[in-house]
């Protein structure tokens, strides 16, 4: 029953989510550093902006996404071509949807922190960006673990947001939740039992995942 | 030397605070809750930027005007008020973290004296958040040393403390202060730390510094609040010059005069600190022929200031000439009149041999 068309859905989701989660990190750590820097009305700003997706419905996400992937979008004129219904679409829709289940933990971390560590090290010769690397990303490694995990699992599970900019083109956008859609729509309970399974267990898998983790890394420390 | 000046606005609380302190031994930053110290210390350390400062130190400038060196290109070294290992780094990766980066050219202060002084090899292989306080304060120290720094802060480095952890790293500290050639800038609300260990006292009151100088000349200043303390006292460096096993009493010079105190306080030469307190000094005008009372030395009265409704601090310059180290005498006011004691008058004191108190034992 788990053909080759539900396979290279799975691959492509896991493809999606690990993509989001790599920039999401590259993109996201340097965020919430600057976030977790003081205040200002710039940075609030900014933060509501990031916190945005998780109250927006994500259809309207994806209306504004594809009209920034519209024909005539500056987008579109700068890139020579429109993202709407590719890959690299889809994943420019999940890290904006999935930035603040990144940013946020991290920034809690950074701000956990204090600024106490970062001073200690200034006083031990330590270039900023030389204490950044070997004491505010160590100490941040537990939110930094959540924060990676969360925007993965919340990439796999999108939905909305899919299905306004992506469509359903197998091996380019067509993901889990698309493709259980799908399923229900043609009445093919079997395989949508089975990927919905499969994605409840995941789900269930991540959340006890993190929870033993984080226990863990507080253990380690005062 | 260390000269500093920084003026500016936190807030309410307004800055406006200078001193010169010398390029060694260490110089207490000393004053109530809220003065400022702690302020001028991490201005000083670069860790905040008032809007204007003045530093320099061993004749380089560390500020001026628009001129800011970073935290991390001073060659300093900071204890902070709390324990501020980093928990993800091993005892040994804590005091390696600064000892990497250091600039210094050789090292100056070695590892292995490092942890000899301050006794922290056993806690090598300890995992940082089973430490306690005290040994916890007392790896921060290490670490800031082993950063071979040419100046060494520390902000209350055992106000989070209990009294068993102060007493078990305030020898750590003494031994520190005998052995290290850097300056030390030492925060502190408390006297009694202060007058174990400073040589030389700031006095801070509401952002402006009120005083400055050598610690014995400011205890006994009938100008500043130190004299009118409930417990005034003086606190004199001495040399050991000899101990006599079979009363177990050490000879000490001071300037002035020589002393019996308690105990072997260390070789012959050593140098040793002594506190006498103000209460534990009578006058008189007989010598104590008859007494067992083992110090009596004379000394000239400087002056006398009234102490509450029906006591005086007298200050007196030990030595018949008044050549000596400066001592107080608190006495009744009745005392004070019967003997019609005047400025300028040699008198004999006599101090109660337990009234050497806290005596610390210096090498070198």
């Amino acid at each position: 029953m788990f053909d080759e068309t539900m396979m290279q859905t799975v691959l492509l989701t896991l493809r999606l989510a690990g993509a989001t989660t790599v920039l999401l990190l590259l993109i996201g750590t340097p965020l919430a550093w600057w976030l977790s820097q003081g205040g200002g009305i710039l940075r609030d700003v900014a933060a509501t902006l990031v916190s945005l997706p998780i109250v927006l419905p994500p259809t309207v996400l994806g209306f504004y996404l594809l009209i920034a992937m519209g024909p005539h979008s500056p987008l579109t004129a700068l890139l020579g071509r429109s993202l709407a219904f590719s890959f690299e679409g889809l994943l420019l829709g999940s890290v904006i949807y999935s930035l603040p289940f990144v940013v946020n933990p991290i920034r809690n971390a950074f701000q956990a922190m204090g600024p106490r560590p970062m001073e200690v090290a200034a006083t031990l010769r330590a270039h900023p960006l030389d204490a950044f690397a070997t004491v505010a990303l160590p100490l941040a490694s537990p939110g930094i673990l959540t924060g990676a995990i969360l925007g993965f699992a919340h990439t796999v599970g999108e939905f909305g947001v899919v299905l306004m900019i992506g469509g359903a083109i197998p091996g380019q956008t067509k993901v889990i939740s698309i493709t259980i859609f799908d399923y229900v729509e043609t009445l093919d309970w079997a395989r949508a039992h089975l990927l919905a399974g499969g994605m409840l267990a995941f789900s269930f898998l991540v959340i006890l995942a993190m929870t033993l983790i984080e226990r863990r890394l507080a253990g380690g420390r005062p | 030397m260390i000269e500093a000046r920084f003026s500016g606005r936190l807030g309410r609380f307004a800055l406006d605070a200078g001193f010169r302190a010398p390029g060694q031994g260490v110089t207490a930053l000393f004053g109530p809750s809220g003065c400022g110290k702690t302020t001028m210390l991490r201005c000083i350390a670069g860790l905040m930027r008032l809007q204007g400062g003045e530093l320099r130190v061993n004749g380089e400038l560390w500020q001026s005007g628009r001129r800011f060196r970073p935290v991390h290109r001073r060659p300093l070294a900071y204890v902070f008020q709390e324990a501020s290992l980093f928990p993800h780094l091993s005892v040994a990766g804590n005091l390696g973290y600064g000892r990497r980066r250091s600039r210094a050219r050789g090292p100056a202060i070695a590892f292995d004296e490092v942890v000899e002084l301050l006794g922290i090899a056993p806690l090598f292989d300890r995992p940082v958040p089973q430490l306690s306080g005290g040994e916890r304060q007392r790896v921060a120290i290490g670490r800031a040393l082993l950063s071979q720094p040419e100046l060494l802060l520390m902000d209350e480095p055992l106000s989070a403390l209990d009294r068993i952890s102060k007493d078990e790293i305030l020898p750590y500290l003494e031994r520190l202060h005998a052995g290290l050639s850097i300056p030390v800038l030492y925060v502190s609300h408390d006297m009694a730390e202060v007058e174990r260990l400073a040589d030389t006292l700031v006095l801070m009151e509401a952002g402006r510094v009120r005083a400055a100088g050598p610690l014995a000349g400011m205890l006994a200043d009938p100008a500043l609040p130190l004299l009118h303390r409930p417990e005034p006292g003086a606190v004199l460096d001495g040399r050991i010059r000899c101990y006599g096993p079979h009363y177990g009493l050490s000879e000490v010079d001071v300037p002035g005069g020589r002393m019996l105190v308690p105990g072997a306080l260390g070789e012959a030469g050593g140098r040793c600190r002594l506190r006498i307190a103000a209460r534990d000094v009578s006058l008189g005008r007989l010598p104590p022929d008859d007494t067992s009372i083992l110090n009596a030395l004379p000394a000239r009265i400087l002056g006398g200031e009234p102490a509450g409704d029906n006591q005086m601090t007298v200050r007196l310059a030990l030595g018949a000439a008044g050549e000596g180290a400066v001592i107080l005498s608190r006495i009744s006011r009745l005392s004070w009149d019967r003997l019609q004691l005047t400025p300028g008058e040699t008198i004999i004191t006599r101090i109660k041999a337990v009234a050497l108190v806290d005596p610390l034992t210096l090498p070198r």
